[in-house]
C-alpha cells in the first residue's frame, strides 16, 4: 500500500504541474507556504521569471513542511523529483544524510558559474546548513529566532509596569506573579515549547543539547536535555502552570491565537510572528529579547533559528542546475532578502540584506523588529549554540512534547521527564544512526 | 438438502474467479508481502540504502514500553468506539422502526453524518470542545467545569472516541433499522398478544433476531477503530496530551509519514494485521456460536 501511495502522490504531482513553454529550461520549486506567505514567494518567483528569459521556475505548494518533506521523498523515490525542495530545519540531518539524493548548494552553485560568497551569509543563519569544513549544503530561505510578544494594554489592566524590565527569567517570574494578583487570566503563553524552551533555551545558555556538538560532529550523538540548567527551567515553568500563570494550550502556536486575541499578557513565540500580530492584534503590543536565567551558563549567548531552507535535488541536467544557481543567487541578492525580512519578520539571510533595511529606516518606523537579529548575531556562536543536527528529530521533538505534558499537568517532575525523554530519543537517534551507516 | 452444481473441467471456474483473484493480489496480498519485507529492514527515508536487521525491528517495538502501553491504549479505545457508536445506532434504530409518519426524512437526517470524512469530522468536533473558542467547553465553563483536553488525558480520550464513533452511528444506523424491517411482524404481533410488554418483545424475540447483523456489526466496527481512526486522532490530539490517545494505527502513520521511519511502520502494520487478524479468528470462533441466523 506505501509504494503505491508514494507512487501516485509523486504521479499526481508531476500532472498536476503547470505546462509551460519548452524553450526555455524549467526549474521546478515545491515549497510549503500558503496564505501571505505563499504570495510572497509566488512574487519572489515571478520577479525572477520576469528578469530573464532563460529559465522558469515553477513553484507549486505541497502541505505543510511535514508534507513538502513527504512529498519531496516520494517524488525521489519514483525519480520525479523536483529540483528545489523546501526542508524545515528539523528536517535537515535527513537531507544531510541523503548522498545520492542531495547535490551540495556549493556544488551547484560552483558548477552554474552563478555568484555567491558564503561569507555573505550571516554565521548563526548559514552555521545551521552548512559542514563542519564550511561548506553550505542549503539554501537557508526563512529563518526565524524567538523573542518575548508583550501585550502592554494587559499589562495596564493587570496593574503592571509594561515598560518593566524582563530581560531575565527571575524578572518575568517577578513579573508573572504581579500579573497574576493583578486579575490576569492568562499571564504566559508559547508556542513551540521544544523548539523556544529546550532548543533556544540550552543555546542561549550556551548549555549543550546533545553530545557531539548538538549532533554536528558525528551520527553517534546523545540528547543531554536532562542537564541542570534545563531542568531548572522546566521546573520553574511547571510551577507557573501549576499556578496558572503559564497556561499550555497546545504543541504547536495554538497560544499564537490566544495571545493575538488579546488574552494573554506575555508570549514566547518566533519572531516570523510579527505578520499575524501585527494584522490581528487590537492592542499595543511590543516585543522584547528572549529572557535568560541570570547566572546560568554563558546567558544570554545567542539564540538558533527555525525555519526552513532550499535543497537542490540530484538528478537533473546541467542546464537545469544552471538555472537553480541563478535563481538561489536571485533570493539571496541583497534587494530580495531586505523585503522577505521587512515583509515577514523573517531574518535577513546576508548581512547586506539587514544592514539595507537599516539604512532605508524600517527599525526605526518599527521598532523591535531588529531584537530578533541582534539577539541572533551578537555573539559568535559556539560548539551548543550553532544548532542542531539530529536524524529522525520530527519524531523527537513529538517525544519532547509528551514528556513536557507530563510536567505541565504535574504527572512528573522535570528532571523525570527529561531523563525519560533523553531515553527514549536516544532511541531513535540509534536507529537513525544504524539506517545512515 | 443442498444443492451443489458441478463445473466440468477447470478452464471456466478459474475464469470467473480470476478478477477477484487478481485484485486481491494485487491491491492485497502484493502490498501486505511488502510490508512483511520492509518490516525486516531499516531504510533510509529516500531508499538508498537499507540494512537487513531480520527481526530487529520488532525486537526495537516490544521493547519500549510506550509501544506496549499503546496495546491497551488501542483496547480501550476501540471497546468504547464500538459500544458508542452500535448502541445509540440501536436504539436511534428502534425509534425510527416505530415511527409511522416521516420516518423517510428522519432516517436521511441520521445517515447524514456518515458522509463526513474521519478528519473533517474530527476537526468539527475539536472546534466544539476547543478550550478557548468551543462552543460546548464554553457551556462547560459555565456550569463551572474547566474542560481542558490538552492536558486531560481522559477528556481527551473521550472527545476523540466521540468524534469517531459519531459518523459510524449512522452506519450502524441503517444495519440495524433494516434488521428490524426484516424482523416478522406476525411474531411480534403473536407475543403481544399473549401479553408481553415492549421490553420483553425486544429481548426475547428482536434482539436474537439481530444477533446476525450486530455480530457483522461489531467486527466492522472493531476494524474501523483499529485501522480508520488516525485522521480523527491526527487532526484532534495528535495522540496526546502524552501518549494518551497514541493508538497502533496513529503510531503506524505518524512513525512512517512524518517520522520517515518506514522499517519500524511496516513491522507495526505487521504486528496490527497479526493482532486484527486473531480478533477476528476469536470472534468468529466464539461469539459467533451465539449468533442465530
Amino acid at each position: 500500500m506505501k509504494k503505491s501511495l508514494i507512487a501516485g502522490l509523486a504521479l499526481s504531482g508531476t500532472i498536476l504541474s503547470p505546462i509551460v513553454a519548452y524553450a526555455e529550461t524549467e526549474v521546478q520549486f515545491w515549497h510549503a507556504f500558503t496564505g501571505r506567505l505563499g504570495e510572497l514567494v509566488k512574487a519572489q518567483v515571478e520577479e525572477f521569471n520576469a528578469s530573464q528569459s532563460d529559465y522558469v521556475v515553477v513553484e507549486s505548494h505541497k502541505g505543510n513542511y511535514s508534507e513538502t518533506l513527504n512529498a519531496g521523498i516520494a517524488a525521489f523515490r519514483a525519480q520525479e523529483q523536483p529540483h528545489i525542495l523546501m526542508v524545515f530545519e528539523v528536517g535537515t540531518a535527513t537531507m544531510m544524510s541523503a548522498q545520492g539524493a542531495i547535490k551540495p548548494v556549493y556544488e551547484v552553485m560552483a558548477d552554474s558559474g552563478a555568484e555567491f560568497d558564503p561569507d555573505a551569509y550571516i554565521g548563526s543563519v548559514k552555521g545551521y546548513y552548512t559542514t563542519t569544513d564550511g561548506d553550505m549544503l542549503s539554501l537557508p530561505f526563512n529563518s526565524s529566532t524567538p523573542v518575548l510578544w508583550v501585550n502592554r494594554d494587559a499589562f495596564e489592566a493587570a496593574g503592571v509596569d509594561p515598560d518593566t524590565d524582563l530581560s531575565t527569567w527571575q524578572k518575568v517570574g517577578e513579573t508573572l506573579d504581579a500579573l497574576k494578583a493583578g486579575g490576569s487570566e492568562c499571564p504566559l503563553v508559547t508556542a513551540w515549547q521544544s523548539w523556544i524552551h529546550l532548543e533556544n533555551f540550552s543555546a542561549y545558555h550556551d548549555v549543550p543539547f546533545a553530545s557531539k556538538d548538538n549532533g554536528f560532529a558525528g551520527l553517534d550523538t546523545e540528547l543531554m536535555l536532562n542537564g541542570e540548567a534545563q531542568v531548572a527551567h522546566l521546573t520553574a515553568m511547571g510551577e507557573w502552570a501549576k499556578d496558572g500563570k503559564f497556561i499550555y494550550t497546545g504543541r504547536r502556536n495554538e497560544g499564537g491565537a490566544n495571545f493575538r486575541a488579546g488574552e494573554c499578557a506575555l508570549f514566547t513565540e518566533s519572531s516570523a510572528g510579527y505578520a499575524g500580530i501585527k494584522a490581528e492584534a487590537q492592542f499595543d503590543f511590543d516585543v522584547r529579547p528572549l529572557p535568560y536565567w541570570e547566572g546560568v551558563g554563558n546567558a544570554p549567548q545567542n539564540t538558533i533559528i527555525g525555519g526552513a531552507s532550499l535543497w537542490v535535488m540530484e538528478g537533473h541536467d546541467a542546464e537545469e542546475y544552471k538555472g537553480v544557481g541563478a535563481f538561489l543567487s536571485f533570493l539571496s541578492s541583497s534587494d530580495v532578502q531586505a523585503s522577505w525580512h521587512q515583509n515577514t519578520g523573517y531574518l535577513p539571510i546576508t548581512a547586506a540584506a539587514g544592514e539595507a533595511t537599516r539604512l532605508a529606516g524600517f527599525y526605526d518606523e518599527n521598532p523591535g523588529t531588529d531584537i530578533a537579529v541582534i539577539q541572533m548575531t551578537a555573539k559568535e556562536p559556539t560548539a551548543n549554540s550553532k544548532g542542531l543536527r539530529l536524524g529522525s528529530f520530527d519524531q523527537i521533538r513529538g517525544i519532547i512534547d509528551e514528556e513536557l505534558e507530563a510536567i505541565w499537568s504535574g504527572d512528573k517532575t522535570a528532571q523525570e521527564a527529561m531523563d525519560s525523554a533523553k531515553e527514549r530519543g536516544d532511541a531513535l537517534l540509534r536507529r537513525f544512526e544504524s539506517a545512515n551507516k | 438438502m443442498e444443492k451443489r452444481v458441478t463445473f466440468r473441467g477447470w478452464l471456466l471456474p478459474l475464469a470467473l474467479i480470476a478478477p477477484q483473484v487478481i485484485i486481491s493480489a494485487v491491491f492485497f496480498f502484493y502490498p501486505a508481502g511488502q510490508a512483511i519485507w520492509q518490516s525486516l529492514f531499516i531504510p533510509d527515508p529516500f531508499g538508498l540504502s537499507a540494512q537487513f536487521v531480520g527481526l530487529g525491528n520488532f525486537e526495537f517495538l516490544l521493547n519500549d514500553k510506550f509501544y506496549r502501553a499503546s496495546f491497551l491504549t488501542t483496547a480501550v479505545f476501540s471497546i468504547l468506539v464500538t459500544l458508542c457508536s452500535m448502541v445509540p445506532a440501536l436504539f436511534l434504530a428502534v425509534l425510527a422502526d416505530r415511527l409511522i409518519k416521516g420516518s423517510g426524512v428522519y432516517r436521511t437526517l441520521l445517515i447524514w453524518p456518515y458522509a463526513v470524512a474521519p478528519a473533517v469530522a474530527g476537526v468539527l468536533w475539536l472546534f466544539m470542545f476547543n478550550t478557548r473558542v468551543g462552543v460546548v467547553s464554553w457551556y462547560l465553563g459555565q456550569l463551572g467545569y474547566d474542560w481542558n483536553h490538552v492536558l486531560n488525558g481522559g477528556e481527551a480520550m473521550g472527545l476523540v472516541v466521540v468524534a469517531s464513533a459519531w459518523g459510524r452511528i449512522s452506519y450502524n444506523f441503517l444495519f440495524f433499522f433494516a434488521a428490524l424491517q426484516a424482523v416478522p411482524r406476525s411474531v411480534i404481533e403473536a407475543a403481544a398478544i399473549d401479553g408481553a410488554h415492549f421490553w420483553r418483545r425486544f429481548w426475547t424475540i428482536v434482539l436474537p433476531l439481530l444477533s446476525p447483523t450486530t455480530f457483522f456489526l461489531l467486527v466492522v466496527n472493531i476494524v474501523y477503530a483499529f485501522f480508520e481512526t488516525f485522521g480523527v486522532i491526527h487532526t484532534i490530539t495528535g495522540g496526546g496530551p502524552q501518549q494518551t490517545t497514541t493508538i497502533l494505527v496513529y503510531k503506524v502513520f505518524s512513525d512512517g509519514f512524518v517520522g520517515q521511519d518506514l522499517g519500524s511502520s511496516s513491522a507495526q502494520s505487521v504486528i496490527l494485521l497479526i493482532v486484527v487478524g486473531l480478533l477476528t479468528v476469536i470472534q468468529f470462533k466464539y461469539i459467533e456460536k451465539r449468533v442465530h441466523y
